[in-house]
């Protein structure tokens, strides 16, 4: 074997956070887009947000499907105890997504105006429900669940504690601000305006948020600070982190919204690299820290590890490259048409 | 009612409804790859506005499939915490192959497939095409690979670890080839596909005989129903020849299913029932009418060879028999059935009377059914013969399921999944009815103000001149020029 086991882990454990910062990011400001879809006036407006996301939000769904594969292969333990524990919160997520989908899907197939309605509110619910869920999961993984054996001991409303519950919300409007700044890029006119207000708006409650949640974590997660004393240069990233949440404003005051897309997809990188960080080497942490579960004891054999590391090797090339050839066919400003939604 | 049996419930409810959507999306797959390339060596607008008809039928048909599908990629862990950890090793990579090489392929070029016909060229489209049928037959080959692993386990050793205290027992892989291709994964790959070129074939005819009843769209009604017609005849010929071998492969590798299969209680000539009901208190087929050594001969081409049966196997490893059983001859008279009507069809196609036999055209437009049943049918026979275990001869289901979730959690969600899929599969049936009822818009009804329904009837009139011609001669009518003609007459 050409990597030890510890170092096949911890690649396997980097390469986990590529796949959600992935998810994270380009998702991101689709459920972004979901997020503020009812603060449009009219029903082209409506049509424009769709469209805007209508070519690439499956695929970008794709990056949480294959996170979830990816885990199971990679770190089973982890997989099975977090889905398992996690059971009714899921079962909630999976409901918001497939909601969301079909919204997306059916909306604009008949003319009325109820039907049309539904949809609307069933996409932008759909979409917040699932970017709230996503908070409170990474929340709870911050601070820690309870678990016995590796089985999880808690229940579902022992998931909705405060620190939990202000990532959810925190979460809702990173990605609704990131959504926004997406959609000030492919908008034009009256739209366009009305997208460049939220983005002031999306951003102001971000900030808000970030200095309470940042607060919040400094105090109640004693884990996450004791990580950078042992790694001092994971400090760098707090530093870029915030260089790049400055830079959003900055970006957006001088009419530079894809300098400011570009800064806020890299706040969202940031965001999850110092998860990582903060949650490094568990993969699961435990209130008590004895039943934590680890990236090396919750991994998979070295064999499967380097045999996924090959097919990661063989397949993410093309998936980027694909990718990056499908965001440039859809490039530029929604035109509604024949194909549209 | 207990958390492993709500499990079993859930499992059987959203897989079954997932499965509804992958068949027709590998099967249409191939037949929009065919119309595009067709329209690109012909430039007969005529295929274009046919695959343009199929893609948006297929859109709706995936975007169903994935929906349903991040379910079942969730669940493993959800329902079957104990199972997760017992295959991840083996089970997961396949998994995460299936993300990394199909759906991103897929979903990506999906974009470009549906909304991308005025955005790239023809042959890139074209490209998209072949990229999204290519995709979601990875798809199927990782998603086998994994289900076969389950059927027929090889590659692996059994290994024994203590995690954080705990003691557990895991599958891990040896050999990723033999995990891949393992005993039953190349048989089962191909009954799936056949499977779904079946359905793909029928789809298709269902949607236009019902256009060449209504006598609408009739010419590319007619060119679609010959084709799907070839290809439904094949793959359903091909389903008996490879259906005998896979049930060689079955009896070989996993001979309790094959027993329950054929209600094959006592070791010894097997006799091959062609209907009855299978009763395990008297361990044998009522109310049948069964071929005297018929399986016997099957599996050994010997009338009187020896097959084993279930008293082979101690009680607690054998699975139920009434559910697979029933499934199975289910399954296999509907291949038959896909056989007659399509040979008959074939005859009728030969002697150029097909079109004008309004009962056939009929028994077409609801056939699709079968397909559609057979499909599911084969799954709940492959599934529920490999019980009691999860993992053939490793782990039993009763010993699989996530200790940590209470039934009521599970009932919860089975409740909440019944209504969700209650309403998109109404949904879904109505926005299918809808684009049918819209129709293809042929090259001289691309005509966007009027009465559509109008000008589809008239243009449908004007086609019947052209019945049974060939491509080429009809085309002068076809092509954009006569549009303006259309155009005065509405």
């Amino acid at each position: 074997m050409w990597f030890a086991y510890e170092t096949l882990c911890v690649i396997w454990f980097v390469l986990l956070g590529i796949l959600l910062t992935g998810y994270a990011v380009l998702d991101g400001f689709d459920l972004g887009v979901g997020i503020l879809h009812l603060t449009t006036r009219d029903d082209r407006e409506r049509r424009i947000l769709l469209n805007s996301i209508g070519p690439v939000w499956d695929g970008n769904e794709v990056w949480l499907v294959t996170f979830g594969g990816a885990m199971l292969a990679a770190f089973p333990n982890a997989y099975a105890t977090i889905f398992s524990g996690f059971y009714t919160a899921f079962m909630l997520l999976l409901f918001a997504l497939i909601f969301r989908a079909v919204s997306i899907e059916f909306r604009s197939k008949t003319q009325s105006a109820i039907w049309r309605r539904v949809w609307d509110i069933g996409f932008s619910v759909g979409s917040t429900l699932a970017t709230f869920l996503f908070g409170v999961a990474v929340g709870n993984a911050m601070i820690g669940i309870p678990i016995t054996n590796m089985e999880f001991t808690g229940n579902f409303w022992g998931l909705l504690r405060p620190y939990p519950l202000l990532v959810g919300v925190f979460a809702v409007a990173l990605f609704a601000m990131h959504g926004a700044i997406y959609l000030y890029l492919k908008t034009e006119g009256k739209l366009q305006e009305h997208v460049h207000s939220w983005m002031w708006r999306g951003f102001g409650i971000f900030l808000v948020l970030y200095m309470l949640t940042t607060i919040y974590t400094l105090a109640a997660v004693p884990a996450a600070v004791r990580n950078f004393q042992d790694h001092a240069w994971a400090w760098i990233v707090v530093v870029l982190n915030v260089l790049a949440i400055a830079n959003i404003p900055r970006s957006i005051y001088h009419q530079k919204p894809l300098q400011a897309f570009v800064s806020s997809a890299l706040t969202i990188v940031g965001f999850i690299f110092l998860f990582s960080i903060a949650l490094y080497p568990n993969m699961v942490t435990a209130v008590d820290p004895a039943e934590s579960m680890t990236i090396f004891n919750s991994a998979s054999s070295a064999k499967t590890l380097f045999i996924m590391l090959i097919i990661a090797a063989l397949g993410m090339p093309f998936v980027l490259a694909y990718t990056a050839v499908i965001y440039w066919v859809f490039r530029g400003k929604v035109q509604l048409g024949e194909h549209s939604y | 009612m207990d958390t492993v049996l709500l499990s079993r419930l859930q499992f059987a409810l959203t897989v079954m409804f997932h499965y509804l959507f992958p068949p027709l999306t590998i099967g249409l797959g191939v037949v929009l790859v065919v119309l595009e390339g067709l329209y690109l060596k012909t430039k007969d607008l005529q295929y274009e506005a046919a695959a343009r008809f199929w893609t948006k039928i297929f859109a709706l048909n995936f975007a169903m499939g994935v929906v349903t599908g991040i379910v079942m990629e969730f669940q493993f862990g959800t329902n079957w915490s104990i199972y997760s950890r017992f295959v991840g090793d083996v089970f997961g990579s396949a998994l995460a192959a299936e993300g990394i090489f199909a759906f991103f392929l897929e979903s990506g070029f999906l974009a470009v497939l549906v909304f991308g016909w005025d955005r790239v060229s023809a042959k890139m489209h074209f490209f998209a095409t072949c990229m999204v049928a290519l995709g979601s037959i990875f798809s199927s080959v990782w998603i086998v690979v994994a289900n076969s692993w389950q059927q027929t386990p090889r590659g692996f050793h059994i290994v024994r670890n203590t995690v954080g205290g705990v003691e557990q027992i895991r599958a891990e892989i040896v050999n990723f080839w033999e995990v891949l291709i393992n005993y039953s994964t190349v048989h089962r790959l191909l009954h799936v596909w056949i499977g779904a070129f079946i359905l793909g074939a029928f789809f298709v005819m269902s949607i236009t005989a019902f256009y060449i009843l209504k006598k609408r769209h009739e010419d590319f009604a007619r060119k679609s129903f010959g084709a799907a017609l070839w290809v439904g005849a094949i793959s359903s010929v091909l389903a008996l020849i490879q259906g005998d071998l896979q049930a060689k492969n079955v009896y070989q590798h996993q001979p309790a299913k094959l027993a329950a299969f054929e209600g094959h209680y006592k070791t010894g000539r097997g006799d091959l029932h062609l209907f009855g009901v299978p009763s395990d208190a008297e361990q044998r087929v009522k109310y049948g009418l069964a071929i005297p050594g018929g399986l016997s001969l099957l599996l050994h081409r010997d009338a009187n060879a020896t097959v084993t049966g279930l008293d082979a196997f101690p009680p607690d490893e054998r699975p139920p028999v009434l559910i697979p059983f029933m499934s199975f001859h289910i399954m296999v008279a509907l291949g038959v059935y896909f056989i007659a009507l399509t040979l008959l069809a074939l005859v009728y196609w030969w002697r150029g009377t097909l079109f004008d036999r309004r009962w056939l055209m009929w028994i077409f437009v609801f056939s699709v059914i079968g397909p559609y049943v057979a499909n599911q049918l084969g799954w709940v026979a492959a599934e529920v013969g490999r019980q009691p275990w999860i993992v053939q001869g490793l782990l039993k289901t009763s010993e699989a399921y996530s200790p940590s979730v209470s039934a009521q959690q599970v009932l919860g969600s089975i409740i909440m999944f019944g209504l969700i899929y209650a309403l998109l599969f109404a949904i879904f049936l109505y926005l299918l009815n809808a684009k049918i009822q819209q129709g293809p818009e042929l090259p001289e009804a691309v005509v966007p103000a009027g009465p559509v329904e109008h000008g589809y009837l008239e243009s449908a009139a004007q086609l019947t001149d052209h019945a049974g011609e060939s491509m080429t001669d009809a085309r002068g009518k076809l092509t954009r020029e006569t549009r303006p003609e259309s155009d005065g007459k509405e």
